[in-house]
């Protein structure tokens, strides 16, 4: 029977970690679907600011009351990780409690364990009322209508769960070595510390060993088992921000937020053109021949970069982006978040066409129009109050930007004052039809 | 006011085959938008006021192309860029200061790539540099004890994390500053950046403009300072849609100090 299980868990393990393997690879290979971004500069700086905003939680905080939980969360997840290192050499072994040979340390561990799940389930139970019943503006959001809203609550459903099991499977374990059950009890006394689950006893004691047996195991494998698929959900979740967050605060912009980058390409021509020397019937370079011309900005997935597609995965879909954007603020369809979801979304449905069709086929669709209006793009006032807002370092500007290039220069498809604006910029030096000539005017103005 | 302002250009200075210690840059609002205009004047003052060597581009100044490049023309703004650059190299400039955040963050942070190096200042971060050498005297003064509130421009505060020289320099006039419940890294926009200054919203319920006014309104202020023309305007402009323009000011910064101090 042990020796069943055993392989049983060696089966779910392998399962559950290689599906998981699998999932990061497709994750990867989306991702390099992307132009190129070279952030390897200035590592050290990359490394304080993932060690404080990502590890530290320093942007969580901003908004304390979800921020505070979120603390609690988070590092309930990172500690209780520990015992779920336990419950796996348990399971391959056979073994019961197999890190209790640590003593004293390892009944503190248990009851820390035991504390932070309690704290855990009131978190996760106070978000579900935060997202479900009290009317705060970024959950109410169209774009958070139908599976995103149920995505949300069944990751917190699930931590729950876990949370439960995790505490019931304590109980049951407390109850036999009480009980003196074969293999739970040992002739140390009590292994572990149960300051939360001991409150459940009233429920099991009563009951039979052969009961508290298998209810203890039910809880045993269903947490793991839960746990395992939780590893397998993410990649289908928004909740990839628990691996992403990290490298996606290190390789985020280290530059003022108001720099935004200048394309290369269009420096090149610029450079052409206010050349003197340069000569316009030229033919061009050989091996330029037939390679396709830089298209400017984007409209699809693969004209952005590694980085910003990266940061579509990583959205936890949270809003503080757009709770904070003024656009979306005054009623208009601008909502940075939903830039980043249908980024993902897109690139999302690219990978499933490669993953059925081994390469990218043309489906008749794109970011742009398909996913993300032109409007909601002319809506944005590039404040940087969405990037300043994020707590794990995404940048939807940068892709609002990049759209806004794609439009005025592949289409010319800018709105007609603003198309008015630029070509007066270019006739006369200034947004408004006024003559560079009468510059200096006001000088002597009174 | 009857004489005119004394405005030196670069082309004057060059001619005299000597350089000034800081350029002025103006900007297209500071040139030719009226409201804009009075805190150009007002900032000229001020830099006579502490005898400061400056210049100005005049009619060699140009756009610098920052709302082509945020509405998407990369192109254009990097013509203009590269325009600029060219004249500003020309002149040998190292120092530049405007009064206009637009300006100062594409200056300052765009154009180095492209070949441009200078010092670039925000016209408070100037202010507070001459205050702190005692150049400027900046204490009290008419507004002494009055309600006001700054308006953060993005391009200054989130783009370029300043927040406190405008406000270093409100304090020395001894005001009584009160922070608006949306200010400095969390500030709203006043709805006029990324090109929106020069056409319609899209469709909403509400401007942006008014959604800033009525939060600046919140603390009830006499006077609601800026530090970039297009803030100016467009807080003005909420004020007016409220009715206020009787009971609430909206005044740059310079113009506060030069106001203050009957300049």
């Amino acid at each position: 029977m042990q020796i069943i299980s055993q392989v049983l868990f060696l089966i779910a393990l392998v399962v559950g970690i290689g599906f998981f393997i699998r999932n990061i690879r497709r994750l990867l290979r989306n991702i390099k679907l992307g132009k190129e971004v070279d952030r390897s500069d200035n590592k050290g700086e990359r490394f304080a600011k993932m060690a404080r905003i990502a590890f530290g939680q320093s942007k969580m905080v901003k908004k304390p009351v979800s921020g505070f939980l979120h603390v609690i969360v988070y590092v309930g997840f990172i500690i209780i990780n520990i015992e779920v290192l336990e419950i796996i050499i348990d399971g391959l072994f056979g073994t019961h409690r197999v890190l209790s040979f640590m003593g004293g340390f390892y009944n503190v561990l248990i009851a820390s364990f035991e504390v932070l799940a309690l704290l855990v389930l009131i978190g996760v139970i106070v978000f579900w009322i935060r997202r479900n019943i009290l009317n705060i503006y970024r959950f109410l959001s169209r774009e958070l209508k139908g599976w995103p809203k149920n995505d949300a609550n069944y990751i917190l459903y699930f931590e729950m769960v876990l949370m439960v099991l995790f505490l019931v499977m304590n109980a049951t374990d407390y109850q036999l070595q009480l009980n003196g059950a074969p293999h739970y009890a040992s002739e140390a006394g009590i292994t572990g510390s149960f300051p939360v689950s001991q409150f459940l006893l009233p429920i099991f004691e009563g009951m039979s060993n052969a009961t508290l047996i298998i209810i203890e195991r039910a809880a045993w494998w269903l947490h793991i088992l839960g746990i395992l698929f939780f590893l397998n959900y993410l990649y289908y979740s928004k909740h990839l921000h628990i691996l992403l967050a990290f490298p996606n605060v290190y390789l985020s912009k280290l530059q003022p937020q108001g720099e935004m980058n200048n394309l290369q390409a269009v420096t090149d021509e610029v450079k052409l053109m206010m050349d003197p020397d340069a000569d316009p019937f030229a033919a061009p370079a050989e091996e330029e021949e037939g390679a396709e011309p830089d298209k400017f900005g984007a409209s699809d997935v693969f004209d952005l970069n590694q980085v910003q597609l990266l940061n579509s995965y990583t959205c936890t879909e949270c809003g503080r982006c757009t709770a904070e954007c003024p656009a979306n603020q005054t009623g208009k369809k601008l909502s940075p978040r939903k830039i980043m979801m249908d980024t993902r979304d897109r690139l999302e449905e690219v990978g499933e066409i490669i993953n059925t069709k081994g390469k990218y086929e043309d489906n008749g669709k794109q970011l742009l129009d398909d996913f993300i209006l032109r409007e909601e793009l002319w809506a944005c006032t590039t404040c940087n109050a969405c990037v300043e807002a994020c707590p794990v370092g995404i940048d939807p500007l940068s892709i609002i930007l990049d759209m806004r290039r794609y439009l005025v220069m592949e289409e010319s498809a800018a709105p007609n004052e603003l198309a008015i604006a630029m070509t007066n910029i270019e006739n006369n030096g200034a947004p408004w039809p006024y003559n560079q000539q009468d510059r200096l005017n006001w000088a002597k103005e009174n | 006011m009857a004489e005119a302002l004394k405005v030196p250009t670069m082309a004057e200075y060059m001619a005299e085959g000597k350089k000034p210690e800081v350029l002025f840059w103006v900007g297209c609002a500071g040139s030719f938008d009226d409201r804009a205009k009075k805190i150009t004047k007002a900032f000229v003052k001020l830099l006579h006021e502490a005898g400061v060597d400056f210049a100005v581009l005049g009619t060699e100044e140009s756009c610098t192309g920052d709302p082509a490049k945020r509405a998407g023309n990369e192109f254009l703004f990097q013509m203009q860029a590269a325009t600029n650059i060219e004249v500003l190299n020309g002149y040998e400039i190292e120092k530049v200061v405007t009064a206009c955040p637009h300006c100062f963050n594409t200056i300052k942070n765009e154009y180095p790539a492209l070949g441009g190096n200078y010092e670039v200042m925000h016209h408070t971060q100037f202010l507070k540099a001459l205050l702190n050498e005692g150049k400027l005297k900046v204490e009290g003064g008419k507004f002494k004890g009055k309600r006001i509130t700054f308006h953060d421009p993005c391009y200054l505060g989130r783009a370029n994390g300043e927040y406190e020289a405008p406000r270093d320099l409100l304090r020395k006039l001894e005001v009584e500053l009160v922070e608006m419940r949306k200010c400095k890294s969390n500030g709203l926009c006043c709805g006029a950046g990324g090109g929106q200054m020069f056409k319609e919203p899209e469709p909403g319920n509400k401007d942006v403009n008014i959604e800033r006014t009525e939060q600046a309104m919140e603390v009830k202020p006499e006077v609601i300072a800026a530090g970039c023309p297009f803030c100016n305007t467009m807080m003005t402009d909420g004020v007016k849609g409220k009715n206020k323009e009787d009971s609430v000011e909206v005044m740059d910064v310079a113009e506060l100090i030069a106001n203050a101090h009957d300049l």
